[in-house]
């Protein structure tokens, strides 16, 4: 095989990673310690004086005991065994992954806001709560709402409280919460189990053959048992939901209420508002909308932006400004409650104001723009090669997949997994589950048109190896430090922590 | 614009590549009635100077000193090196390690954090990363009817439990489950066991304790545990303060089923209250029954040991209307942050800095009962504590350059002019003889 076609030019990580890392806990030696810690310069106190024997411990065995320079290299090793947005091209659909600009990093870290303390006096507090009201203004205007709630420390928290919410608004006006929530075959998987955490019964519609949902589906799902709908537009397809302000009169008209999951609202900033399409509550992804980082799992924010008709619901508190001082509103009789501590994931909320505030109304339209470009641009450049099923119709990601290789037996898996070989992260791959071995791309507004050019490049490669060889496709990745990893195993005979002897076995 | 690459000539060469004139026509798909004709009304942009001094200035608007003050958030020193390896583009720009072998950093890490919070809470299995205490001690209290069946509907909770624990709980609970909040001690400050007894039954899945708790106090958790033990429920222990871990026996030995609270004291600041970091731990034989993600060792195709996300079966993936939890994204930069300092601790600094904490706050104690400030309650305490002060307390504290102090009649009007304070190693012997001072 012809070695260029395999390796770009510019393709990151194409030469594999190289370390080999123990567990911090086989690279312990008693008696080392990576701290400095300040004498008491108390006087010395036995806390066996004060506390009862039983509920005393000592030292815990099996801790590790390493130097700071031991565990720095720990962890930078292990940083290095893993793909990121500053090493490269992170394409995964509906999760947005655009570059974390690196001014947001240190306003988070600026130490009024790292070591403010949630229960300082409001006087002592005006700085944080000013940020924080002058972010939920800017949500609030972005969404066509009248007020959100910064609350939720992820998207699928602010699902959990915004359907928290429509029960509340039901209680309230009609005495019973009703039964069911309607949730599209295109909508984010969190949303049924969100629906279910919440008590409700979710009942799916089907989308039609262009991927969107009509509204004489929804009329004929609905009754006076459904409490909501929960529309992700655009949906998981990249598909705006065209009908969205009928389906939400026909909602309406029967007395249920409209949640608009917000995850994929970079493809609106500017363009469209939730607000003005009957959506009477929605949720945004920080992390996803306003280039917080994800940081291998989080933490997000899930700020909940609502209706009048829902505001005296929100959980409690919410910011409101009261001439020049920022107050936080607590006494709030109809409110669903809390759902976690304090006032929310503020270190997010101060990322999230950074990247606005650098990019203006201008900047923040220009956003969703570029993004439904970028990924435009991917669907022009594959679509011979690729089976893309829902064409042009679709923004800021593109879902393509493996069907004109059925022949050659490569699937979705292989193609991801020889992406990695490539120097890509993988798309997300099997999702949405509505397109049978679907490869769902999102370039984000942040990348080249040569980046583009490139990932397409080897999307043709791929397709290319697939007809030619395809065995050599299965193989694939070669070039991290682990070759396919056995899930099964994992789930069959689950190793969910480190003991002495750990890996013995093989 | 810095964060956009695109030139006039790059849009001009794409829009015909894709086949249309203009951005517009991108969007056609929107209805025109529904989309916008007047530009966002946001507050405009600034260059990244302005940007920067335009954040300064709110900062600066916060105070500088280090609080007296915990109750769910505590202040700690982290060390620079736990910060700047958090900084590292590979771990804060990587995404949910949805593709393992390229992700075999964040799931080491993470099987690594899933270790110590075992090792902490001296039980078998952990997750990794829920969003705070709050949420982990719901997550618990949803488990425990989990657990039950369906068939057991109410869960007790201590009043001594922190107040935002409690009410999460309440609001994750919803309609049709029973919250009974049962009374602590006056005297001792720890829950009430007879009340506990009174409120246990058969119709119990879970009992929650704070230990310590909201107060300080090192609650009376093997008492709990036996309680519900006798009657079928589960006993789970809500730790507000991680840090008591090394110094208190485990959740897990004192009988504890579930041990659920915050770890944001190990590597993470109190950033305003957020993002927390919630543990979770409990008995092996739950494993299909607890929420949230894990990590679990395999091999790859050569019989190399690595690590993937495992047991996604009980989550939002698949089978999503029986999913035992909704969690997605949760705080998993906070957990490496959490692992890298517990591994810098390690065995030995753990029990000095506990030590160190119990110490401080001891001193302060004994300081502040000299002037006549005495405790509200007489059961042990880990590195805060409730005294008796005078009504203007934190706003002396505040003239003194100092900040902090929690009211508790917040709370617990009862508790008229109690002051819950917090010492840890931030609080050297003249930051907590100012404070005496101030309150003197």
């Amino acid at each position: 095989m012809a070695t260029e076609r395999f390796f770009p030019k510019s393709s990151p990580g194409a030469h594999g990673i190289q370390y080999r890392e123990p567990l911090i806990f086989e690279r312990s030696e008693q008696g080392r310690m990576g701290v400095s810690l300040p004498d008491a310069g108390v006087p010395e106190a036995d806390p066996a004086s004060e506390i009862p024997a039983e509920l005393l411990r000592g030292e815990i065995e099996n801790m590790p005991s390493v130097t700071e320079v031991q565990a720095v290299r720990h962890f930078v090793r292990l940083s290095q065994l893993n793909y990121s947005v500053d090493t490269g091209f992170f394409p995964l659909g509906s999760c947005t992954m655009k570059f974390n600009p690196k001014v947001n990093e240190w306003a988070a870290r600026l130490p009024g806001f790292a070591g403010a303390h949630p229960y300082l006096p409001e006087e002592q507090s005006q700085g944080a709560l000013e940020l924080m009201y002058r972010l939920e203004r800017m949500l609030s205007e972005i969404a066509g709402l009248h007020v959100t709630t910064l609350e939720p420390a992820a998207g699928a928290q602010g699902e959990l409280s915004g359907l928290m919410m429509i029960r509340a608004w039901h209680m309230a006006n009609h005495g019973k919460p009703r039964k069911k929530v309607l949730i599209p075959d295109s909508a984010h998987g969190t949303n049924p189990a969100s629906a279910a955490l919440n008590g409700y019964v979710a009942v799916e519609l089907k989308s039609n053959k262009d991927g969107v949902l009509e509204p004489e589906t929804v009329a004929a799902a609905m009754d006076e048992d459904v409490a909501a709908i929960m529309m992700t537009n655009p949906n998981t397809l990249g598909i705006f939901e065209t009908h969205v302000k009928e389906i939400a009169e026909i909602v309406h008209a029967r007395g249920g209420l409209v949640y608009g999951d917000g995850a994929n609202m970079n493809a609106l900033l500017g363009r469209a508002r939730p607000g003005d399409m009957g959506i009477d509550v929605m949720q945004y992804n920080l992390h996803k909308t306003f280039s917080t980082p994800h940081g291998g799992g989080g933490p997000g924010s899930g700020p909940v932006s609502v209706a009048k008709t829902l505001e005296p619901f929100l959980p409690r508190p919410i910011v409101v400004k009261d001439g020049n001082h920022y107050h936080l509103e607590f006494d709030r009789p109809q409110s669903v409650g809390k759902l976690r501590t304090f006032w929310g994931n503020f270190g997010m909320m101060v990322r999230a104001y950074t990247y606005m505030r650098e990019l203006g109304p201008e900047g923040l339209k220009a956003c969703s723009d570029l993004a439904v470009l970028n990924a435009q641009y991917i669907r022009a450049l594959i679509e011979k090669e690729w089976n893309v099923p829902y064409g042009n119709r679709s923004l800021h990601e593109v879902v393509y997949n493996d069907k004109n290789l059925k022949e050659t037996g490569c699937t979705t898996m292989d193609v991801a997994k020889a992406l990695v070989d490539h120097g890509y992260h993988p798309p997300t791959v099997y999702f949405p589950l509505i397109v049978p071995g679907a490869i769902m791309v999102e370039p984000t507004e942040t990348e080249t048109k040569e980046t583009l050019e490139n990932f397409a490049q080897a999307m043709m490669a791929i397709a290319a190896q697939a007809r030619e060889e395809p065995e050599a496709l299965k193989e694939m990745p070669k070039k991290p430090i682990v070759e396919r990893l056995d899930e099964t195993r994992a789930a069959r005979k689950p190793v969910l922590r480190w003991t002495p002897g750990f890996g013995a076995e093989e | 614009m810095r964060y956009h690459p695109h030139t006039e000539s790059d849009i001009r060469e794409m829009l015909a590549k894709i086949g249309v004139q203009s951005l517009d026509e991108l969007f056609t798909s929107i209805p025109q009635s529904l989309q916008m004709d007047r530009p966002l009304a946001v507050e405009p942009a600034l260059d990244e100077r302005a940007l920067m001094e335009h954040l300064e200035e709110l900062a600066a608007k916060q105070p500088k000193a280090v609080p007296f003050l915990g109750a769910g958030a505590y202040p700690h020193h982290v060390p620079p090196s736990v910060d700047q390896l958090l900084l590292r583009g590979e771990l804060y720009t990587a995404y949910t390690p949805y593709q393992p072998e390229i992700a075999q950093g964040t799931l080491q890490i993470t099987f690594e954090f899933q270790t110590f919070v075992t090792l902490l809470t001296g039980l078998e299995i952990a997750n990794a990363s829920m969003y705070d205490g709050a949420s982990a001690t719901a997550e618990a209290a949803l488990m425990s009817i989990r657990v039950g069946n369906g068939k057991r509907s109410k869960v007790v909770v201590s009043k001594a439990l922190h107040p935002e624990y409690r009410e999460t709980v309440r609001t994750y609970l919803g309609e049709g489950f029973e919250l009974v909040e049962v009374a602590f001690d006056p005297l001792t400050g720890k829950t009430d066991l007879a009340a506990l007894e009174a409120a246990v039954d058969a119709n119990t899945a879970g009992v929650i304790i704070g230990y310590p708790n909201f107060f300080g106090v090192v609650d009376d958790l093997p008492g709990a545990s036996k309680i519900a033990q006798q009657h079928g429920a589960l006993c789970i222990s809500a730790t507000t303060e991680a840090l008591a871990f090394g110094l208190l026996q485990a959740p897990g030995q004192l009988g504890a089923d579930i041990a659920v609270g915050e770890m944001q004291s190990f590597g993470n600041g109190v950033n305003f209250g957020g993002p927390g970091l919630g543990f979770f731990a409990t008995r092996e034989k739950f494993l299909r029954q607890f929420p949230g993600r894990v990590a679990g060792a395999t091999v790859d195709r050569k019989g190399e040991r690595g690590f993937v996300l495992t047991l996604s079966t009980r989550e939002q993936h698949i089978r999503r209307e029986k999913a035992t939890s909704n969690i997605c994204t949760n705080h998993g930069l906070n957990a490496a942050a959490a692992t890298i300092h517990l591994s810098m601790l390690g065995k030995h600094g753990l029990r000095a800095m506990a030590l160190l904490n119990w110490r401080r706050a001891k001193y302060a104690r004994e300081q502040l009962a000299a002037k006549g400030l005495e405790p509200v309650f007489s059961g042990p305490v880990f590195n805060e504590f409730a005294v008796h002060a005078p009504k203007d307390a934190v706003q002396r504290i505040g003239e003194a350059g100092l900040a902090g102090g929690l009211k508790l009649d917040r709370y617990y009007t009862e508790l008229g002019d109690g002051l819950l304070l917090c010492v840890t190693e931030l609080h050297d012997k003249a930051r907590i003889d100012a404070l005496v001072a101030a309150l003197s």
